[in-house]
């Protein structure tokens, strides 16, 4: 599983010489990699490591200080999105994002949460408002389709039962899917998911790896993912990218990666010289492992 | 709060600390009466009173106490069904009456009902439209806060924009109409979408700088905002006619006929007996129409995406940045509507009053208006139109307690302690509702059967 061969050898998203500063703070430097079409791609790293500044920066939160994110549609269309206002990110170039720490409508229905995320389509129907004041039968169409939608998404992450509840009850584990598919309501080529395992049981992990290689399967939509479970990460990833201080350290399979002296010295925190000697003490797979508990 | 009920000792403690800061404050203000009299200021101590006060404040603090301990010990018995799963609202909630829902889902009709027949409840009981006349102005003035607090709570209660400054456009819609008809001769029924088409034409143009702002901030912009307004209709003397204002506007006419006695008035049209009351009653009629049309597309718009998407704004921002929600021009729809109501509104009020000036718009009526959406609960609608009632009805009533005069003596007057007994609601308020009347959220779209939303879920926005 874990060395599949990318469906598309050309990138969804290419990030080129990615540069973010801070005042005086390099949070990431000179930063290259690609996101493979329809592939899995984890971005991992120690705390610190700026994984999430390369995801604000994708996705329209920051502006790079330098640089150039290509994305590219599968009709061949382009976006370059440093130069894209926030929302235009989603909306124009197709690409959803969850949060580390979860930003559901909580005060909303989880349906609810579903049709704000389809809310670009829904506008269009409704004329911009003036055909859905008026009650015509073309905007209470596409607001059926869109609740179809959302129930399809209910389904594949079974929570129909509650989707009337407020979004803000759900247990953590719930509310982490639903911030998932809220994402896929808005219909991305590309999803970027900050953390989507963290807090969850083994039993979740699992649910959480089939629920996003049905996304990349079935979909056509590739994801991003920053994660510190290595083994949801080893497991389901096709391409894995390690950062350390705002710089990449190690890109490649996940096996390759797992063998990568300087990605368990990142990991790790000892000197090239002293990988050998380490080694021999903890071997080769553990120091990852532990790494995902630092 | 503490779950168990405190020992006898330390609540004894508390109200004596309660009563020493009573005995604080009322040994200035209250010990020494001051009268002029003939060789100066003459002092008549009042110890008594400041005594009697401080036992007051003592045995009323004791009182509370053991209200609040008991309510606070059967909450902490009672834990929320959710507690166990969800770290972020697991503070014990008091049971949620389940009447609430049938209350807002009632209370709009029951509410346009009485409305609705309130001219003619008020005639029979009075016996004859013109001894109902105070009642229907009372009206009146009740449905224009209610229509403003509806607009507002565009802004405000789903939106989550904090605005204090929605007096200015309430301002702009009055001198809309007030200008238009008195320079233009334009009659009221094309100076009234125009009128709220400016105000929202301002709400738009406030809004574009403004909107960048959250919070505090926001809320300190919109202030300075009505302020402007305000002291640019005084300083304006040209146009606006100064803090003179703007006298002798032409009255509403029943669609192009007037309410005047004579052959062409609205009494011979009808054929009845010519009688001023039936101007009242129309505006009365107008500004009903023109509330609930408010409410209406309130309730409309909340179902559509924009009304869904000023939700969601509400709850979280860069949520909806990330799902390719335009906050910013979301926002300016979410303002400019408001501001349209509130512009009808104003338009409304001028053609009512006949006269405007800048001393109608002032802070304290963008501060009522506020308080009605809050107090109300934000939101809600007919939570809005209960808080409207009784802010501007309440002090009315308060006018007509003659009767409070055989309890307390001759020279009491109920009047002068309306604002005391205003602010000791609000202070209620505060502490047993403090999200407003009706503070459970109604979903916009379900499934199955809509389920109230708890309060606690449901946050308030941040601008």
């Amino acid at each position: 599983m874990a060395t599949r061969r990318p469906q598309d050898p050309d990138a969804v998203l290419t990030v080129e010489h990615l540069t973010m500063r801070f005042g005086g703070l390099t949070a990431v430097d000179d930063l290259s990699f690609r996101v493979g079409r329809g592939d899995i791609t984890a971005l991992i790293g120690p705390n610190g490591a700026g994984k999430t500044t390369v995801f604000n920066c994708i996705t329209g939160f920051y502006r790079p200080s330098e640089g150039m994110l290509t994305l590219r549609h599968a009709d061949g269309s382009a976006h370059l999105l440093e130069r894209l206002p926030n929302h235009a990110v989603n909306r124009r170039a197709g690409v959803a994002r969850t949060f580390q720490n979860i930003r559901l409508f909580s005060g909303m229905t989880v349906l609810e949460n579903l049709m704000v995320a389809q809310h670009a389509p829904l506008m269009r129907a409704s004329g911009y408002t003036l055909f859905g004041l008026l009650g015509l039968s073309g905007y209470r169409r596409a607001e059926a389709a869109a609740i179809e939608r959302a129930k399809a998404w209910l389904e594949r992450i079974d929570l129909l039962a509650r989707a009337d509840d407020p979004a803000g009850d759900l247990p953590y584990g719930d509310q982490r899917r639903l911030e998932i598919a809220r994402a896929m309501c808005t219909g991305p080529a590309l999803l970027c998911l900050d953390e989507p395992a963290a807090g969850l049981n083994p039993r979740e992990s699992a649910d959480l790896a089939r629920l996003l290689r049905h996304i990349r399967d079935d979909h056509a939509t590739s994801v991003l993912l920053i994660e510190h479970d290595m083994a949801v990460v080893m497991e389901i990833s096709d391409h894995v990218i390690v950062l350390d201080y705002g710089q990449k350290i190690a890109d490649g399979a996940p096996a390759e990666i797992r063998e990568d002296p300087r990605v368990i010295a990142a990991y790790l925190g000892v000197e090239d010289e002293e990988i050998a000697q380490v080694d021999a003490e903890v071997g080769l797979t553990i120091p990852v492992a532990e790494g995902a508990g630092a | 709060m503490a779950a168990a009920p405190a020992p006898p000792a330390a609540l004894l403690k508390d109200a004596g600390l309660f009563a020493l800061v009573a005995f604080g404050l009322s040994v200035p203000i209250v010990s020494y009466r001051t009268d002029l009299g003939a060789s100066g200021l003459e002092l008549t101590p009042r110890w008594g009173l400041v005594a009697s006060l401080c036992a007051a404040v003592f045995l009323l603090r004791i009182a509370q106490r053991l209200v609040l301990d008991r309510r606070a010990a059967r909450a902490a018995r009672t834990p929320a069904p959710h507690q166990a799963s969800e770290a972020a609202s697991a503070e014990p909630k008091a049971g949620r009456s389940l009447s609430q829902l049938g209350l807002s889902r009632l209370g709009l009709p029951l509410f346009v009902g009485f409305a609705l027949t309130l001219p003619l409840v008020a005639a029979l009981a009075t016996g004859g439209l013109s001894p109902a006349r105070y009642w229907i102005d009372l009206g009146i003035l009740i449905l224009t806060y209610v229509m403003l607090g509806w607009g507002l709570n565009i802004v405000v209660g789903l939106a989550g924009l904090l605005d204090l400054g929605y007096v200015a456009f309430y301002a702009v819609g009055a001198y809309s109409y007030a200008l238009l008809s008195t320079v233009f001769g334009l009659s009221f029924w094309i100076c009234l979408p125009l009128a709220g088409l400016f105000a929202g034409l301002w709400g738009v143009m406030l809004g574009f700088p403004v909107l960048r702002l959250r919070g505090d901030y926001l809320a300190i912009v919109t202030l300075a905002f009505g302020e402007i307004i305000r002291l640019v209709l005084i300083n304006w003397g040209e146009v606006t006619g100064g803090s003179a204002g703007i006298t002798s506007i032409p009255r509403a006419t029943f669609f192009g006929v007037p309410f005047k006695a004579g052959p062409d008035g609205f009494s011979a049209l009808v054929g009845l007996a010519f009688d001023p009351m039936h101007r009242i009653v129309f505006l009365y009629y107008l500004i009903l129409a023109l509330a609930l049309i408010t409410s209406l597309v309130t309730l409309r718009l909340r179902r559509l995406p924009i009304g869904r998407a000023w939700e969601a704004l509400r709850e979280d921002e860069i949520a909806c940045r990330a799902l390719g929600i335009d906050t910013t021009k979301t926002k300016l729809t979410a303002f400019a509507l408001g501001a349209m109501f509130g512009g009808f509104a104003g338009s409304f009020f001028a053609v009512r009053q006949g006269f405007v000036s800048p001393e109608s718009f002032n802070f304290l009526e963008s501060a009522i208006i506020l308080a009605i959406v809050v107090l109300g609960g934000m939101g809600s609608q007919f939570g809005v139109a209960v808080a409207a009632v009784a802010m501007v009805g309440g002090p009315e009533l308060l006018r007509n307690l003659g009767f409070l005069k055989s309890v307390f003596g001759e020279g009491f007057d109920p009047n002068e302690f309306r604002l005391l007994l205003f602010g000791l609601a609000m202070v209620a308020m505060m502490i047993w509702r403090p999200r407003g009347l009706i503070s459970d959220r109604i979903p916009t779209v379900a499934l199955g059967r809509r389920k109230a939303i708890g309060k606690d879920l449901v946050r308030e926005g941040h601008g």
